[in-house]
């Protein structure tokens, strides 16, 4: 209970297609993450499930069945929006039993329901309270109960983190991940954040322009991307990216090389360059290497780093650890 | 206006004015109460003898006095209710996205810019009139007799008359009102499940009741005070039957040149104003707090 699956699914806005023909197929438990950077497409398409935006062409399966023209609370699915949209006016027990009301569910059997699922989100005390009243976490998690309560068979997140600050959005995310471990239920999540998609999915698909670029678990799209796109995405800091000529043999236009392939040496290397911004962070450190001629590097070291900003240093990629693109940005494989 | 050097100046700058306001209301106030204990008439002029409370004796126990009272309540009433519900559908409407929405908003809005003599003129010769009206041609064509409509129905026509002119007033502030609506809120709401009657009554109303306070509240004001529209149709009958308190006072002190029976009045329709913005408040003002 909980497979979706897109076939050739398009959405134009007038003149303006947003999505391009997309194939994906979500499996049953699944917890799939959409990443991009803004205005991909991933909210636009994460809605056309949901049944709040029309479908242009192509058809939307859930469990099998063809719901691309079903009415969104047919589907089974629930949604938590990045603004939350909790009912203002009503309490948090009524926000959560709202879905429940309006389909018709007893008044014994909604107080039992209400009862488990503030006991699993921790919000048995707030249940008096109206959402203005609560921090942005637990709005969140009565967001998150809201759509429990209903047990869809399928949950879509709209960048439900966004609005929350850095520490608690970590505990948010575990939170989520817990729950999803819990309930196996399938999980649909939108963000723009690479760390939270890395973090939280089963698998990953990277949308870039209307298009997935590429699907596949965290560590495949990591260590193998398909493109220059889903290789400069994914991983934070980002990819270094270094243009080089091809020649009649090698189509290699650009070679990448993600900042901890990188080792440093005071006295030889591939490239010798000059140490710019240092950022410590404790466990680990990022210097900014201006090389001569090429761009400016970010190279990953250890926590105690002994280089300062101005230090002539040479550096080195790690053995078969750089990515070959050819001139269409396609990963080539060596 | 941080330091208090500037709030002293802030303060001394402000004195003039805030005096002149108090005096432009304290003035009248005080005299109109003074009047009201005197037994004086324009027709019997030179007399002017204090006779305490027997404006208001007479005032209050004369029949035309409740007829116009629930004549007021009815006026207020009915036209609230007809504006508001008017309003929120007008609202509705106007939120939609339809082509030329612009100038359609500007068309709506249109009746709150026309005085409410002229507005009334316009009613009750071109629309109203039982014999040259619109109404009465449309009637006669359908083969019905035409209504008379101050003679048969004046309170109700005034209603209407009034409605009309405040009705795009409701419907443009509901309209700002339902525009600041959050959309994800409508979302999850179809996603919950929630037919049209549902959201409009779960999501929609709700979100406006900040507003249907200030449309209520701002109305009640005016209207208790509707009196153009009576005089240039009705002037208050036939017998008092669209008289409200207003044209009340005005028939006692200007028609009857009684100046004391029309201060009495006066300071009675103060009281009955006061009475209801305490009981407005009380009921709905906390839709306005937080």
């Amino acid at each position: 209970m909980g497979s979706i699956n897109l076939k050739q699914v398009t959405k134009d806005f007038g003149d303006v297609s947003v999505i391009k023909p997309i194939d994906l197929a979500i499996k049953d438990g699944e917890f799939i993450v959409f990443v991009g950077p803004s205005g991909c497409g991933k909210s636009t398409l994460l809605r056309m499930i949901a049944g709040l935006e029309d479908t242009t062409s192509g058809n939307i399966e859930i469990d099998g069945q063809d719901a691309t023209d079903t009415p969104p609370a047919k589907r089974g699915l629930a949604m938590v929006f990045q603004s939350y949209a909790l009912y203002p006016h009503m309490s948090v027990r009524n926000n959560i039993a709202f879905p429940l009301k309006r389909a018709k569910v007893s008044k014994a059997e909604i107080e039992k329901k209400i009862a488990s699922v503030t006991k699993t989100l921790n919000l048995s005390d707030y249940l008096d309270r109206k959402p203005g009243q609560l921090s942005g976490g637990q709005r969140q998690r009565v967001a998150i109960g809201r759509a429990i309560v209903r047990q869809p068979s399928a949950f879509l997140f709209d960048e439900p983190l966004s609005n929350l600050d850095a520490s608690l959005r970590v505990n948010m995310r575990l939170e989520i991940s817990e729950l999803h471990k819990t309930l196996a239920t399938t999980m649909i999540y939108v963000t723009h954040d690479q760390v939270e998609a890395m973090t939280m999915a089963d698998r990953i698909a990277v949308f870039n322009a209307g298009i997935i670029e590429q699907v596949g678990s965290p560590l495949e799209l990591y260590n193998t991307p398909v493109n220059k796109f889903v290789a400069g995405f994914i991983g934070s800091p980002k990819m270094n990216f270094i243009d080089i000529e091809p020649t009649a043999t090698d189509a290699t236009c650009c070679l990448g090389i993600r900042p901890e392939h990188i080792t440093i040496s005071t006295t030889s290397g591939t490239w010798p360059g000059k140490v710019g911004v240092i950022e410590h962070l404790g466990s680990e450190t990022f210097l900014h290497v201006h090389v001569e001629g090429k761009a400016t590097f970010t190279v990953k070291a250890g926590g105690d780093c002994p280089y300062v900003y101005g230090d002539n240093i040479y550096l080195s990629a790690v053995e078969n650890k750089m990515l070959h693109f050819d001139a269409a940005g396609l990963t080539l494989s060596q | 206006m941080a330091t208090s050097n500037s709030r002293t100046l802030a303060r001394l700058m402000l004195f003039p004015s805030v005096v002149l306001l108090l005096a432009w209301m304290l003035v009248p106030l005080c005299m109109t109460l003074y009047f009201s204990f005197l037994d004086y008439n324009l027709l019997t002029p030179g007399n002017n003898a204090f006779i305490g409370f027997l404006n208001y004796e007479f005032f209050l126990t004369d029949p035309a006095f409740f007829a116009s009272f629930f004549n007021t309540i009815l006026l207020v009433g009915g036209v609230l209710l007809i504006t508001l519900g008017g309003g929120i559908g007008l609202a509705i409407l106007l939120d939609q996205a339809i082509w030329g929405r612009n100038y359609v908003r500007i068309m709506v809005l249109a009746p709150f810019f026309v005085m409410p003599t002229v507005s009334a003129l316009v009613w009750k010769n071109m629309l109203m009139n039982p014999v040259n009206g619109l109404f009465a041609h449309f009637a006669t064509w359908l083969g019905m007799s035409p209504i008379d409509f101050f003679a048969q129905i004046p309170l109700l026509s005034i209603i209407i008359i009034v409605s009309w002119q405040w009705l795009p007033f409701a419907a443009l502030i509901l309209l700002t009102s339902i525009q600041s609506l959050d959309r994800e809120q409508l979302d999850a709401a179809d996603l919950d499940g929630a037919g049209p009657f549902s959201k409009f009554y779960y999501i929609v109303l709700p979100h406006l009741s900040r507003a249907i306070t200030a449309v209520i509240l701002i109305e009640t004001i005016f209207l208790l005070s509707i009196f153009a529209e009576i005089l240039v149709t009705t002037s208050g009958g036939p017998g008092y039957e669209s008289t409200n308190i207003t044209y009340l006072i005005y028939t006692q002190s200007l028609l009857q040149f009684d100046v004391g029976g029309g201060s009495a009045g006066g300071i009675v329709a103060v009281i009955i104003a006061n009475i209801v913005a305490i009981f407005l408040m009380r009921l709905i003002g906390k839709n306005l707090e937080d």
